[in-house]
């Protein structure tokens, strides 16, 4: 991994603001899919494919490349959106969401996309994919990373803690998950829904390494991931706290925005407020 | 008679006739699977002895992974080595695995196309003892249904091997199922075996003039198919028994045949009869020939504990019940 200039840093937080406008622009169009989720992972999927993962989007089956399975599909928008401004396919694509005929199904599909490793949607099966193509590295001899970028409400799922407890038997040190712990989850809280804390014991207790950061900071991200790569004796689980919603001040932090759609001109206002970053900068657009 | 040129078991209804489980023959082909390709890994969820896994985690320990008792987690580990390049069996007993875990298999198996071999073990009524919740009666309706799933669903120990080693060759999603109890080996290692390709086990002898039912049937009870069809020959009554050991892709051709011979047709299989073979065979009979059809298998019930043979008779899959069956279909032509 390279270091982390200052103006690599800045590359990274407007290439996430851009991912943000897309997500907003790609859903309100479709009429229908996930926001809330898209925007709080919009800083870690940039900081994935623009700088930790080794990929190469023009050759996506490359098979040195480190791979990385998202496994709650419904947050796809963030991942297509990064997946087309790294290369994987044009841009213009992403406006096809959810149409009869395209590539970029509502929920993601292997095969159907250059870049998408697995299918995923019902949750709670990504961690044990990931094991499976992690243990097909280590039966192989390959140095290529596993990453599983998995939610927190899919955390209640039994699949979720069967392969955990199997990627602690067998030390998959070749496994890194982030898990978003943004709190929410379609019916509410995660902790009125089905409390999940205290996570970092539990997947302590496990016998994972566990780190915590703040998902919004670059360094932190970065810093996780190179830590995780180090590890030897364990899987390496990245609790990431995110705010969902993050970047528009009418949905930070609200559950409705789960999988709730825009009324006519909330969109406008969200992307307003996202080229401005937060009134921060003069938008260009207007 | 049997077909004298599929070079059948000619001590088949001796007394002392050769009886292995079906399951053996997955232990045998894993092995031969394993030594063929090393790719091929084996994943058990703390059955290994039982599904006979445990040969192949013998031989090579480093290909087999032991998932305990976590069905779920063992189908979506496998998907992902089956899009790495391995070639992964897992196996468990059919109520767990594909019963259990279906919508993995559904949705990181056979919609994500991965190179997964999934073994059913235990299914049929024929188990036992263990009753109802080992008894699985299902798992051919739930597994013929999904899409990019092929479905085996072997006679015997020798062609469960060739079945299991045939998968291991075959590319994408595979669903082998097996039994419990030791059956007669109807079969040898000459008997021709091609998946999708039904085989003719039993035709009428010299002295019966046309055949007027043709038993489709798959799976151990084959035997009791082959051996209704000797009784019914005592009564001059001739008939065809197919093989139909790959219920998809289905052998459509071969059924249409000997159905357009015979003008009737009864299915034999230890599974539900809604959505198994029956069903399976229906639905192209429906298309193509409709005929007079007879159905022999689970009437939309739940077994019990007891012995097998008790069972099948109890439950209407017996030698007897299947000679009704054909008399049946023959008076409503």
């Amino acid at each position: 991994m390279e270091p982390l200039t200052e103006k690599k840093l800045k590359s990274l937080e407007f290439m996430a603001n851009r991912l943000r406008e897309d997500v907003i622009a790609m859903v309100s169009r479709a009429g229908s899919g996930h926001i809330a989720g898209p925007l709080g992972m919009a800083d870690v999927f940039a900081a994935f494919y623009f700088h930790i993962l080794k990929h190469d989007p023009k050759h996506p089956a490359w098979p040195e490349r480190d791979r990385l399975i998202l496994s709650n599909g419904h947050i796809c928008p963030v991942q297509y959106a990064v997946l087309a401004h790294a290369g994987y396919f044009p841009v213009e694509e992403l406006r096809t969401l959810r149409r009869l005929g395209t590539r970029l199904q509502g929920h993601p599909h292997r095969g159907a996309l250059p870049g998408i490793e697995t299918t995923s949607g019902p949750l709670g099966s990504g961690i044990a994919q990931s094991i499976g193509i992690a243990l097909a590295a280590k039966l192989d001899a390959k140095k290529w990373q596993t990453y599983c970028l998995t939610s927190d409400g899919e955390h209640e799922e039994g699949n979720t803690w069967e392969a955990v407890m199997f990627a602690g038997k067998n030390r998959l040190n070749n496994l890194t998950v982030v898990i978003d712990r943004n709190n929410i989850q379609i019916d509410g809280f995660t902790e009125n829904v089905m409390p999940l804390e205290p996570l970092r014991e539990k997947y302590e207790s496990f016998n994972w390494h566990v780190l915590e950061i703040d998902g919004h900071s670059f360094e932190q991200i970065i810093a996780a991931a190179a830590e995780a790569r180090a590890i030897y004796e364990k899987p390496t689980a990245i609790i990431a706290h995110t705010i969902a919603g993050k970047g528009v001040d009418f949905m930070e932090k609200d559950y409705l925005w789960h999988s709730k759609t825009f009324k006519p001109g909330e969109a406008e206002h969200a992307l307003k407020e996202l080229r401005t970053l937060g009134g921060k900068i003069k938008s260009e657009h207007e | 008679m049997l077909n004298p040129a599929l070079h059948l078991n000619p001590k088949l209804f001796d007394a002392d006739a050769e009886q292995r489980p079906t399951r053996d023959g997955y232990g045998d082909g894993l092995v031969a699977a394993g030594d063929a390709d090393q790719n091929v890994v084996a994943l058990c969820a703390d059955l290994t002895e039982s599904t006979r896994t445990e040969a192949f985690a013998k031989k090579f320990p480093g290909r087999f992974f032991e998932l305990g008792v976590a069905e779920q987690n063992m189908a979506t580990v496998a998907a992902g080595l089956g899009i790495s390049g391995k070639i992964p069996f897992i196996a468990s007993y059919a109520t767990f695995s594909p019963g259990r875990n279906w919508e993995q298999i559904r949705t990181t198996i056979a919609y994500n196309d991965s190179n997964v071999k999934i073994a059913g073990h235990h299914a049929g009524i024929s188990v036992g003892p263990d009753g109802a919740t080992h008894q699985a009666t299902e798992d051919i309706a739930i597994m013929r249904t999904m899409p990019n799933m092929k479905v085996f669903v072997p006679c015997d120990a020798i062609e469960a091997r060739k079945a299991t080693e045939a998968a291991a060759h075959i590319w994408g999603p595979v669903y082998l199922r097996f039994q419990r109890e030791k059956t007669p080996v109807m079969t040898t290692t000459e008997t021709p075996y091609a998946p999708g390709k039904a085989e003719i086990f039993w035709i009428p002898s010299a002295g019966i003039k046309k055949p007027e039912v043709s038993i489709i049937v798959c799976g151990a009870i084959t035997y009791n198919a082959l051996a209704a069809a000797r009784e019914l020959e005592k009564e001059k009554i001739g008939v065809i028994v197919l093989n139909c050991h790959t219920i998809k892709p289905l052998d459509e051709r071969k059924i249409i045949e000997c159905v357009k011979k015979t003008g009737a047709v009864v299915t034999v299989e230890e599974h539900q009869i809604a959505g198994g073979l029956g069903g399976a065979v229906a639905e192209t009979l429906a298309k193509y020939h409709p005929v007079p059809m007879e159905f022999v298998g689970m009437r939309d019930g739940f077994g019990e504990s007891g012995q097998p043979a008790q069972l099948l008779e109890k439950y209407n899959m017996d030698v007897k019940s299947i000679v009704i069956a054909v008399k049946k279909a023959i008076k409503r032509k």
